[in-house]
């Protein structure tokens, strides 16, 4: 099982705690987690990745094992350490505007 | 005993007010979507509980919320929770966040540019819903003005969203570009006699009216006069604030612009200028009294640099003559060290018979006179920055 962490308003958004846990088939990317959590939380459709430019959000970022990948595109492979659910892949929204 | 229903918009959440006809003790709820920037909140006059929200963020996009029972529960219309997003043949199902730029070859205009704040052309680019209209004939029917400036319509209560491109596409967008805020369709005025005509304003392109529709559309900005732009009487550019109508009276508009308090009796083909005796005529809204169709109501701050009232002195300025002689409304506002903003969709009129007038500020104050201006109160005084007002009369 995979496990995300979530930024507090999407919490709220997705009526879910900090964590949740995904059960996912490879290929295990950060497109394929995003894509599974917004099926499980339609809420959640278009508040990470953007429906209309179908990237990352600019004020939204990833980490996994302490490495911020966010910039490594959405079809980069994750780590066996977050794909065995011993790390948690993180969403980070940035802590700015007040 | 009639009710009232206040809908506040604000930078950390959506609010509801309630009070009896007297308007003298209210209720307040919220805030819901905490901590998310509420751009709007309105709701539909065929169904009152019908109530759709702006809920948008920097950080996670726009959503769209509706509840169907005057706001004990919401939802994104398009996406219900645990329902699945696709049908049974895999296909997407409707997205009440999606705002689609119409570039089909059929009913759609080509997406090209529009001109940056340096003058070169920028794409377009979704950013967020501005403003929300609710239909006056049918509960699902809305239409959408949004960031960068275009005009969308719903058919199904938010849960799709088509754009209509006759707007975007007539031939000025070109030229068109932001204002301080972004380039966005702020102001959707519908007209009660005649389904067919719409007006919009927008930052900073200007005014646009439909006869037809939606399906073609007009600049009317003849008689505006901005001297902060290359032709100060350009067909558009023009920074229009708000525009505002009485239904009882179609074709008689009123205009807060960028500079100038502007009036149009013949639906917008001509406008001119009535700021009279204002101390000064910048501001962002305009509203007119739910009976009286002349009576209208600004909130001057001191210029374009300084968006906060002149000397400290919160007034809300009255002019029953549909322009040109004001006066200045005090009883109930702060008249010394005082600089709050009223933005441009936070000032609402209810239609009750001594006609409520009713804004909020930008230091999280809401203000209610029940007696058409003469007297003020605050019926919130904490809230966050407020974004947009607006008024529904119950029975």
């Amino acid at each position: 099982m995979i496990r995300i962490q979530l930024p507090y308003h999407l919490q709220n958004l997705g009526g879910v705690g900090p964590e949740v846990t995904l059960g996912l088939e490879p290929p295990y990317t950060v497109r394929t987690v995003l894509t599974a959590l917004e099926a499980r939380y339609p809420a959640l459709r278009s508040a990470i990745v953007d429906v209309h430019t179908g990237k990352r959000r600019p004020l939204i970022r990833f980490y996994v094992c302490q490495q911020d990948i966010s910039h490594e595109g959405l079809d980069h492979p994750l780590p066996a350490a977050i794909i065995e659910g011993r790390e948690p892949f993180l969403v980070i929204g940035a802590i700015s505007g007040g | 005993m009639g009710k009232v229903r206040v809908l506040a918009g604000t930078r950390k959440g959506a609010f509801i007010l309630t009070s009896d006809d007297k308007r003298r003790d209210w209720k307040i709820e919220g805030p819901f979507f905490g901590g998310w920037e509420i751009y709007h909140f309105t709701g539909s006059p065929v169904k009152p509980d019908r109530l759709y929200v702006s809920q948008t963020s920097s950080w996670f996009g726009q959503i769209i919320q509706r509840s169907d029972d005057g706001g004990k529960t919401w939802q994104q219309p398009g996406t219900p929770p645990g329902e699945a997003t696709t049908t049974p043949e895999g296909f997407p199902k409707a997205e009440s966040n999606k705002f689609v730029y119409d570039t089909s070859e059929t009913s759609g205009a080509p997406l090209t540019t529009h001109m940056w704040y340096d003058g070169t052309p920028h794409p377009w680019e979704f950013k967020r819903v501005w403003h929300l209209e609710p239909c006056l004939r049918d509960a699902d029917t809305v239409y959408a003005g949004v960031e960068d400036a275009a005009l969308f319509k719903s058919t199904d209560g938010g849960r799709n969203w088509k754009e209509m491109s006759g707007l975007r596409g007539h031939g000025t967008g070109k030229f068109w570009s932001p204002g301080a805020g972004g380039m966005g369709l702020h102001t959707i005025v519908l007209d009660k006699s005649d389904p067919k005509r719409m007006y919009v304003a927008i930052s900073a392109a200007g005014a646009f009216r439909t006869d037809d529709g939606g399906n073609s559309w007009k600049p009317i900005n003849k008689g505006l006069h901005s001297k902060y732009i290359p032709n100060p009487t350009a067909e558009v550019g023009h920074c229009v604030h708000r525009i505002a109508m009485n239904p009882q009276k179609p074709g008689v508009l009123y205009m807060q612009k960028h500079w100038d308090i502007m009036r149009s009796d013949d639906a917008g083909d001509n406008w001119y200028k009535v700021s009279g005796n204002l101390p000064t005529d910048f501001g962002f809204p305009i509203a007119v009294h739910s009976h009286e169709p002349g009576t209208i109501y600004v909130v001057p701050i001191k210029s374009d640099s300084e968006h906060y009232p002149p000397e400290g002195k919160l007034r809300v300025y009255r002019s029953k003559a549909g322009g040109n002689a004001w006066e200045a409304l005090t009883s109930g506002l702060p008249q010394q060290d005082c600089y709050v903003n009223v933005l441009r969709d936070a000032m609402a009129v209810d239609t009750l018979p001594s006609c409520g007038i009713y804004f909020g500020t930008t230091g999280g104050q809401i203000y209610c006179s029940p007696d058409s201006g003469d007297n003020w109160c605050a019926i919130a005084r904490d809230l966050p920055a407020v974004l947009s007002v607006e008024v529904q009369t119950l029975s």
